[in-house]
């Protein structure tokens, strides 16, 4: 169903990668795990995963000089992108987590901690929670009921531009599940770990 | 809103599952690998997958007659001693939730390949109560997200005070329940998996005072376990517990669909979880 789909899991020892490709082999998708440059210029979607703090995930995407080798990819050559918890996080412009860091710069934005001084919630977010979609993209087509997945995380993306936004979930306040905007895409939750919801959002991906 | 989880326990000894008494009594109840996809269908939240073997060493012929007609990995088996890692390997694919794994870690180089595995936490219980920095360094290099401190708690009838156990429960470390709780959660734990050595196996509920007392004084979730009997005390974790996650091993076991039906319960319970 996806041949065409050649697709590249960034490998930049914060991920995990493992899960992401079994999710894929469930849908007869052979994926490459790689950091070479040459293998991901082959590529026509890349994954970014992530878990971990977001200083150690830039530091290391730096190391190997695959920050820029994304952007160039993404924004020069047009590759779609999907951000996976950290890898959406690190889309963004600023970083809030142990100081302040740099991110990518793809979708202008900034990442902070949730707020759970009046809701008292514990942190991190962790479990199932329903999404509010929002908006027609293509990457929640074809849900015929609110979907639901596997969140983990204490800190979310605050995109400047709302328009990007394609799914809310409420935890105290409103945290923003999933990013659209052209070829770039990122969600907050782990798609690879959703069961059916989850495999529904990876099968729209490789369909773009 | 945030679903409260229900998560199946699965324990390992020697490579086969097995229900737990008190922590001392362990019987037989089949092939760790199967049950996967069942859960998985089910709609269990998560899977935890919990090495209780002691010996370090695995008897691999009873393994092997037990979950040899369902795995190909008869020969790969046989031949690595430590096959809780491959257990975890055969899983990890079908497992489309996420999987805890936990037993027996005593350095990051286990943890590193469990999680390279396919594991998506661990479960550190006695290894965080020797070296507590321990706690610190994992979370550090894989992320508190994964990182799972299991708390055995025994309760003294006579001193009527609450301890924490290590070494499968067998000795006590001086540590009070809530402290101990709260300085895990201070070195970058994710996660608490706050077990009653008094309750394992008995069916008679959780420790209800004992998870109260420690998920009012923590900011991380706790995940109840020991002592489900029927479906109504998963109910009473939530509830009365207030424990962010419920998990149970022996009341999975035996019953068909187990999992929908306690999930059914819930929600006429009031519970909204995920069906």
């Amino acid at each position: 169903m996806f041949e065409s789909c050649k697709v590249r899991i960034i490998d930049y020892g914060v991920g995990n990668t493992a899960s992401v490709s079994n999710a894929l082999s469930l849908l007869g998708v052979k994926a490459v795990i790689t950091k070479d440059k040459k293998e991901i210029e082959k590529s026509t979607h890349l994954i970014l995963p992530g878990v971990g703090s977001f200083g150690e995930g830039m530091t290391n995407l730096k190391k190997n000089g695959l920050d820029n080798l994304i952007k160039n990819q993404v924004l020069s050559k047009g590759k779609k992108i999907l951000g996976i918890c950290l890898g959406m996080q690190l889309l963004a412009s600023k970083g809030f987590e142990y100081g302040e860091h740099d991110g990518l710069e793809i979708i202008p934005g900034k990442v902070i901690k949730i707020d759970n001084s009046i809701s008292k919630l514990h942190l991190p977010h962790i479990g199932w929670n329903n999404v509010n979609l929002i908006g027609n993209h293509k990457i929640t087509r074809g849900f015929e009921k609110e979907p639901i997945f596997y969140f983990v995380h204490s800190f979310h993306f605050v995109p400047e531009n709302n328009e990007c936004v394609a799914g809310v979930c409420d935890y105290g306040e409103k945290i923003v599940s999933i990013l659209e905007h052209q070829n770039i895409f990122g969600v907050q939750f782990h798609p690879e770990k959703s069961h059916d919801d989850g495999f529904h959002i990876l099968r729209n991906f490789l369909s773009i | 809103m945030l679903k409260p989880r229900l998560i199946p326990v699965l324990l390992l000894k020697n490579g086969i599952l097995v229900r737990s008494r008190t922590f001392n009594f362990h019987q037989s109840t089949g092939d760790p690998i199967g049950q996967v996809e069942r859960f998985v269908s089910w709609k269990a939240d998560e899977l935890i997958y919990l090495d209780i073997t002691r010996s370090g060493m695995y008897d691999v012929e009873k393994t092997m007659n037990v979950i040899g007609s369902t795995t190909s990995k008869k020969n790969s088996l046989s031949e690595i001693p430590d096959n809780f890692v491959d257990i975890i390997r055969c899983i990890s694919p079908k497992c489309t939730i996420p999987l805890t794994a936990g037993g027996g870690i005593r350095s990051l180089d286990n943890i590193s390949l469990l999680l390279k595995n396919g594991a998506d936490k661990v479960s550190i219980n006695t290894k965080a109560l020797e070296e507590p920095s321990f706690i610190e360094s994992a979370a550090k290099k894989f992320g508190s997200q994964c990182i799972v401190v299991s708390v055995d708690v025994k309760y003294d009838d006579i001193s009527h005070q609450y301890e924490v156990y290590s070494e499968f429960g067998k000795k006590p470390t001086g540590h009070e329940p809530v402290s101990w709780c709260q300085e895990v959660e201070k070195l970058g734990a994710g996660e608490i998996l706050l077990n009653s050595i008094n309750r394992d196996g008995t069916g008679n509920g959780y420790d209800l005072p004992l998870i109260k007392k420690v998920a009012e004084k923590v900011s991380i979730p706790v995940i109840a376990l020991g002592g489900v009997g029927t479906f109504a005390h998963l109910a009473e974790g939530l509830i009365k517990g207030k424990a962010d996650a419920v998990a149970a091993a022996n009341v999975f076991h035996f019953t068909e669909h187990s999992i929908i039906n306690a999930k059914k319960y819930m929600k006429s319970a009031g519970i909204d979880v995920r069906i």
